[in-house]
């Protein structure tokens, strides 16, 4: 029987990872990524998992560690936040390169300088062409089953990519919600096992990883790459419909919200979504035709969705929690070169809010809102919500 | 039961020592030796040899793609972390064994080879941590002192004098001026570890010491003295003598440090002056066209006299008292 569990994020993802029960899970603390390896630390002390954990001396390590494990034939496992992605950088293309099956969840948080160790997108944005598979949660229930589906993902023959769950710092990782978690029977089934592809410690067909790719083939390895990352969408819907199955929940590539007659609709990431449905609910009631697009899954950009959804609206808002210094914010950037392609091209607009962890509130929510019904979305301006100026 | 060498010659007539022939690694060069007396030891003991390279000459040499030289399972990640890349595969390793998936009874022997750029500089760190963890790996540095790969750069293992394209003798400068860092110390300070240096001028105490490592039980670091015959301008037929020379010189003293306890395992009674270890290299050619060159030479002499009477000393007052 399903169990509701009054949890925070971090706790629901240590407990996917129970579940699970993968071979290796290696990882550095980082606020706000802390709770994630304590719980699942605890659980390897306790000897609820099967679980070899490596306490490494850095998040470098953490990510050349568990791409060893991968290697290996092993189903690994890592967490981290803000700086330690980014000294991670060099390795987490390495790892998507050498089509690697690891789950990392990232509590998301900003970037230093200055240092700050609140929510915001620039961490993972800035790793958002590493060939990795972002998905984004709004809540801790979100976090756990992305969690439980990510392996499947990741792991499948036509994909064999890493994927990326991304989680607000603090706001998902530290804030108690309701969760809905499943037996463990269930997600033990639901998972299965390792689909190994070239072992490294199959030594009777001794593999090599990692060669030197000159001019001559490394472009139809990229090229490679690419090809995996389009099998990405029909592999999620397939996973997310057997997902359904056991969950009663039903993801897709964009989380749709009160869109079908939506004159205006804001595109958002993560949990600031939660704040903008409950916006939405209030304009409804004023009689205002608003919807959200918010995508959970952001690599790949899977333009024809937004396509699909944004063409011919009056307005597009797009709420971006991180800054592209000299160009347009990252998210906004993706969906406006989208809406190059439709028939009806809507207004658009560009906000940027919640840099290190700057709170977001309905009423900034309907203030990007009004100006868009007053017919004031500007494409190439960049307003900001929640900014002293 | 010790190796020898005619069974090893008997044993690789016609069995691949791991790594093959036809990498393109410049004739003359050390670090392909390195490699076979270690994994040719690992095989001879009935070990299945797994590798992990960090980037350098070995690494670019041995794996261009489509090509390898390695038959056996081989994985590169990048140039600072092949320490946590292979703590990972020797993880992966227990997490299989422990589910029934990988035979228990199958030996595997997991080394790290790096160059010195790769495990005195940038790769410490990883290095310093899958020792503190314990990590059942042999991490082997074949030292050629300097960022060879890349055309001669200094490295923290390049010798004082040196003629280095970042640290070049000049009109003001004598080339680098600090000493190589004593890292094969660093090492042993870790405590749990089985630590040596090696060179391939002696490969019976090179390949006993590797026997010594795959049966040691934690981690393993041997440093290997290995001439880059481009770089250090001697030919390509001398990398046997220059390294026969640094260990009659003092320069690289062979010994081992198993939890503490040192022991010299090649004792040097009439060490030979450090200067013709010098005299013999194109690399400290420009120093000795210098005023300050035997100023140099004699500082370099001073430090392996007392490098040497130290490892004795300590060899003495450590003896049965490993520290862990």
């Amino acid at each position: 029987m399903p169990l509701k569990q009054a949890i925070t994020g971090a706790e629901a993802i240590a407990y996917a990872m129970k579940q699970i029960n993968p071979d290796v899970v290696a990882a550095y603390p980082i606020t706000p990524q802390t709770p994630v390896v304590e719980y699942f630390a605890k659980y390897v002390a306790d000897g609820v998992v099967d679980t070899e954990m490596i306490p490494v001396e850095s998040e470098h390590s953490a990510m050349s560690a568990v791409v060893g494990a991968a290697a290996a034939g092993a189903r690994a496992f890592t967490a981290t936040a803000s700086v330690g992605l980014a000294l991670m950088h060099e390795v987490v293309f390495i790892a998507a390169s050498l089509r690697l099956p690891i789950v990392m969840a990232v509590a998301n948080r900003a970037l230093s300088g200055p240092i700050n160790i609140h929510c915001d997108h620039s961490d993972a944005m800035a790793e958002r062409d590493s060939g990795w598979i972002q998905l984004w949660a709004e809540n801790a229930q979100e976090a756990y089953d992305f969690t439980v589906m990510a392996y499947r993902i990741a792991e499948h023959p036509d994909v064999r990519l890493p994927v990326m769950v991304n989680f607000d710092g603090f706001i998902i990782s530290h804030g108690v919600e309701v969760v809905e978690t499943l037996d463990d029977d269930v997600v033990k089934n639901f998972v299965g096992k390792p689909i190994k592809m070239y072992p490294l410690l199959d030594t009777s067909k001794p593999v090599t990883y990692g060669p030197l790719d000159l001019y001559d083939y490394y472009f139809e390895h990229k090229r490679q790459q690419i090809e995996a990352m389009r099998h990405v969408p029909r592999v999620f819907k397939e996973v997310a419909e057997e997902f359904a199955k056991i969950s009663g929940r039903k993801y897709d590539l964009l989380d749709e919200f009160m869109v079908d007659d939506a004159e205006y609709i804001m595109v958002a990431l993560g949990s600031t979504a939660g704040t903008i449905k409950h916006t939405i609910k209030e304009l409804r009631a004023e009689g205002k035709k608003v919807g959200l697009v918010k995508p959970w899954v952001f690599r790949p950009f899977v333009k024809s969705e937004f396509q699909r959804v944004l063409n011919a609206r009056k307005g597009v808002v797009v709420l971006d929690r991180s800054a592209s210094f000299g160009a347009e914010a990252p998210l906004y950037e993706a969906v406006k070169s989208a809406l190059y392609e439709v028939a009806v091209r809507p207004q658009m607009g560009s906000y940027v809010y919640g840099l290190g962890g700057r709170d977001i509130t309905p009423e900034h929510i309907r203030q990007a809102f009004e100006d868009a019904f007053k017919g004031n979305l500007i494409a190439d301006e960049e307003r900001y919500l929640g900014l002293r100026e | 039961m010790p190796l020898n060498a005619i069974e090893l010659a008997k044993l690789f007539h016609d069995k691949n020592p791991g790594m093959t022939q036809g990498h393109r690694m410049c004739p003359g060069c050390a670090a392909p030796n390195v490699v076979r007396f270690a994994l040719m030891t690992a095989i001879a003991k009935g070990y299945e040899p797994v590798v992990g390279l960090a980037t350098g000459c070995l690494e670019v040499s041995t794996t261009i793609y489509p090509y390898t030289s390695w038959n056996v399972p081989y994985i590169h990640n990048a140039f600072e972390n092949v320490a946590a890349t292979i703590s990972g595969v020797e993880t992966a390793y227990r997490a299989l064994v422990k589910k029934g998936e990988i035979d228990k009874d199958k030996k595997y022997a997991f080394f790290a080879f790096g160059g010195d750029g790769g495990t005195y500089d940038i790769g410490l760190q990883s290095l310093s941590g899958a020792v503190e963890r314990g990590h059942k790996f042999i991490y082997i540095v074949y030292d050629n002192e300097g960022y060879m790969n890349t055309g001669n750069q200094r490295s923290g293992a390049t010798p004082p004098g040196s003629d280095t394209t970042t640290a070049p003798v000049g009109k003001k400068l004598p080339g680098k001026l600090q000493l190589k860092k004593n890292l094969v110390e660093i090492m042993a300070a870790h405590e749990n570890v089985y630590v040596a240096t090696v060179s391939i001028a002696e490969p019976m105490d090179f390949m006993k010491k590797i026997e010594k490592a795959l049966e040691f039980d934690g981690p393993s670091f041997i440093a290997a003295y290995s001439p880059c015959v481009r770089f250090w301008r001697v030919n390509d037929d001398k990398s046997v003598e220059v390294s026969r020379l640094a260990i009659e010189t003092l320069y690289w003293p062979l010994y081992e440090v198993e939890r503490g306890v040192y022991r010299v395992t090649k004792k040097i009674t009439n060490p030979k002056p450090v200067a013709e270890y010098i005299k013999a290299q194109g690399r400290f050619k420009p120093l000795l066209s210098r005023p300050d060159a035997q100023e140099i030479i004699d500082e370099l002499q001073e430090y392996v006299k007392m490098r040497y009477e130290r490892l004795l000393a300590l060899e003495e007052v450590t003896k049965d008292k490993p520290i862990r």
